[in-house]
């Protein structure tokens, strides 16, 4: 037993420990000190307050230590992550457990451990300096056993990704590789060297640590501190600004670089394009490398996939559009003539149906919803009957905000000279923005799926149940966005028999056609769009119904089946 | 003197003289635009076109003619809501291309 209280060996990880302590604090108060004035207030009362503080302290544990959203993703990655994390997270408790309690509780002389001296590294070189008992020994082993375990698992995964579930990994650089390498040698150097005491496995498990360390802040292991950040900063309910400040930068470091994104992008069908993925997004903003950045903020879809998949909760979409903002279209707008823009309707309608610029180009669902209006008995009235203006979003999505306002401010105007209460919409992506930008206080705003939803329910649509089996597509912006998952499908149940797609809800695909992206041609949407009907047809369904005139209408060109919206398909049954 | 009508000006466009560094540029980045049959179901469908006279198919014209300053008059008008892309029978990123335009 080696009766000192100090070696050499232990300086590599001295050093590297008081790095990335240092490193840390100066990146928080970095990434607090860029946060707006008014997010920080919030943020410092969402500390305070008893939902957030408790949202806080459920997923610091759930995410940070357990990880529960990778087990609920695949449990095979849910344990490779667990065992690595949580079992080194315990080796350090339990390391700092035996240092304070092992005296009082067995009553065993510690040779050359002085309680009284602060040595943090005694820990994590404990069976160098002291004497474990039995039972923290066998702990400590199992432990050291299961982080092992993990890497193996990460060996496996690193090889042939395939076996645990994963068609697609992150290909990493230098760096990233190099500290992998450290990090999957650190927990066997350690067994070797606590079982044998040769000295050269205590350097060599020192230095590991200590390039561990020092690497930490440049490669995406940054994310093992971030996240903590990132959970309280999320909870605040911040939006980032600024693609790489304040808040948006707590969630560029908090990406792990999974690469879990990579086989839920719709983009990924074609290999060429899973490098536009959010993963490689985000890597390319931590890099500072704003043209590839801008590029694949350009490229995405904005369907969100992406962020319903992510273990972290990354808000990449949110930041692919602040990134769109800082480098916006230079395309000199005038819009002038929305001045002149005469309101259609003006009256005692009580629904207002606006059918927005995606609707127009399929005329057939406006024809069904004025059936079903008129079936209902409503008192509607057209908002855009001969083409209105838009909604706003696309100009949006260009990052062009103050052109989009005027838009909106048109529309605005035009809503409330007409008088409704309730303004129904069939196409999302105006439901989008109409439920998130719109100032439109006392009027109820619903998309189609919902409103028929509601006239049936309440008994003023009746409808006949035929024998066709339908396959629901679940549209980004209804779905993922705004959760409207259960009433389009109870809608259907009424009418038909409901099949399953191979993928829905949360996970429902892209259908290609999205107007988030600016940059994506034809040919690559077309394979997008193969996919996603393909991924719809797995339960051999005689019709795909969708509620999204944009998903129709790309739909249509590469179904094997019909595709219909639900107003059309509704229509169809009406008694 | 005002006779009531008078004679138009010349819209003659001499080719050989022509600037057309823009569209030749635009040809390099998007190549797409080489399989434009002008067919004007962009312009047929355009949400600005309902307002103005905003055509993408005459843009092109314009810029295959050199005029740009027109063109780009004319872009300014775009709501960018991606119609036109949607319903181009040759597959044309249109609203890459105008974004392009201005770039």
């Amino acid at each position: 037993m080696n009766s000192q209280i100090f070696h050499p060996f232990v300086l590599p990880f001295v050093l590297g420990m008081a790095f990335v302590l240092t490193y840390c604090v100066v990146g928080l108060l970095r990434v607090i000190g860029q946060l707006p004035k008014d997010d920080r207030k919030k943020f410092w009362r969402s500390l305070v307050t008893p939902k957030t503080a408790w949202a806080n302290v459920r997923d610091l544990v759930g995410d940070c230590l357990f990880h529960v959203k990778i087990w609920k993703r695949n449990p095979v990655l849910g344990y490779m992550h667990t065992a690595i994390a949580f079992g080194w997270f315990m080796i350090i408790v339990i390391g700092h457990v035996m240092l304070f309690t092992l005296k009082p509780l067995e009553g065993i002389e510690l040779q050359g451990v002085e309680r009284t001296l602060p040595n943090f590294y005694y820990p994590i070189f404990f069976k160098y300096f002291a004497e474990e008992t039995l039972i923290f020994a066998i702990l400590m082993d199992f432990f050291l056993l299961m982080i092992i375990s993990g890497i193996l698992i990460a060996v496996v995964k690193k090889i042939h990704s395939k076996i645990v579930g994963v068609k697609r990994i992150m290909h990493f650089g230098f760096a990233d590789n190099l500290i992998r390498f450290a990090l999957w040698t650190i927990f066997p150097f350690r067994l070797i060297a606590e079982k044998t005491n040769i000295m050269a496995f205590w350097w060599l498990y020192s230095i590991d640590l200590m390039v561990f360390m020092f690497m930490l802040p440049f490669t995406r292991y940054m994310h093992i501190p971030t996240e903590a950040l990132f959970i309280l900063l999320r909870h605040a309910g911040l939006k980032p600004r600024e693609p790489r400040k304040g808040y948006a930068l707590a969630q560029i470091y908090s990406c792990p670089s999974c690469g879990l994104c990579i086989d839920a992008c719709p983009m990924s069908v074609n290999d060429k394009n899973s490098g536009n993925t959010s993963a490689y997004f985000m890597k390319r903003l931590r890099n500072g490398d704003r043209e590839e950045a801008q590029r694949i903020a350009e490229t995405c879809m904005q369907c969100g996939k992406c962020v319903a998949v992510c273990p972290v909760s990354i808000e990449s979409c949110d930041i692919k559009m602040s990134q769109r903002e800082a480098v916006p279209y230079t395309i000199n707008s005038d819009h002038s003539y929305l001045g002149n823009v005469e309101p259609e309707t003006k009256g005692n309608a009580k629904v207002l149906y606006f059918a927005g610029c995606m609707t127009q180009l399929t005329p057939k669902i406006m024809r069904a919803m004025k059936q079903i209006m008129e079936a209902a008995g409503e008192k509607y009235a057209f908002l855009d009957k001969d083409g209105g203006v838009c909604c706003g979003r696309p100009m949006l999505l260009s990052g062009k905000t103050a052109e989009a306002q005027a838009m909106m401010a048109k529309n605005t105007e035009l809503i409330k000279q007409s008088g409704a209460k309730r303004l129904v919409l069939s196409c999302p992506i105006c439901y989008k923005v109409f439920k998130e930008e719109y100032q439109l206080e006392g009027i109820e705003i619903l998309h189609h799926t919902q409103y028929i939803d509601e006239l049936i329910k309440r008994g003023k649509l009746k409808v006949d149940k035929n024998d066709v089996n339908y396959v629901y597509h679940d549209p980004c912006e209804l779905g993922r966005a705004f959760g409207v998952y259960d009433e389009p499908r109870e809608v259907i149940e009424n009418i038909g028999h409901l099949r399953k797609a191979k993928s829905e809800k949360e996970l429902s695909t892209c259908c290609g056609g999205s107007l988030g992206s600016f940059i994506l041609t034809q040919q690559e949407r077309d394979e997008i769009t193969t996919n996603s009907v393909n991924d719809l047809i797995f339960n051999n369904p005689d019709e795909i119904v969708t509620a999204c005139p944009l998903c129709l209408k790309t739909f249509a060109r590469k179904s094997p089946v019909a595709v219909k919206d639900i107003a059309e398909v509704v229509a169809n049954q009406l008694k | 003197m005002d006779f009531g009508f008078c004679l138009s000006p010349s819209s003659h466009v001499k080719m050989d003289s022509v600037d057309l560094t823009t569209f030749n540029r635009l040809k390099e980045t998007n190549p797409d635009i080489n399989t434009c049959i002008a067919c004007g179901s962009c312009t047929a469908t355009c949400t600005a076109g309902h307002f103005t006279e905003m055509s993408f198919r005459r843009i092109l014209l314009m810029l295959q003619r050199g005029k740009e300053d027109e063109a780009k008059k004319m872009i300014q008008h775009c709501m960018l809501c991606g119609k036109c892309t949607l319903v181009c029978p040759r597959g044309i990123n249109i609203r890459k291309i105008l974004l392009d335009i201005t770039r």
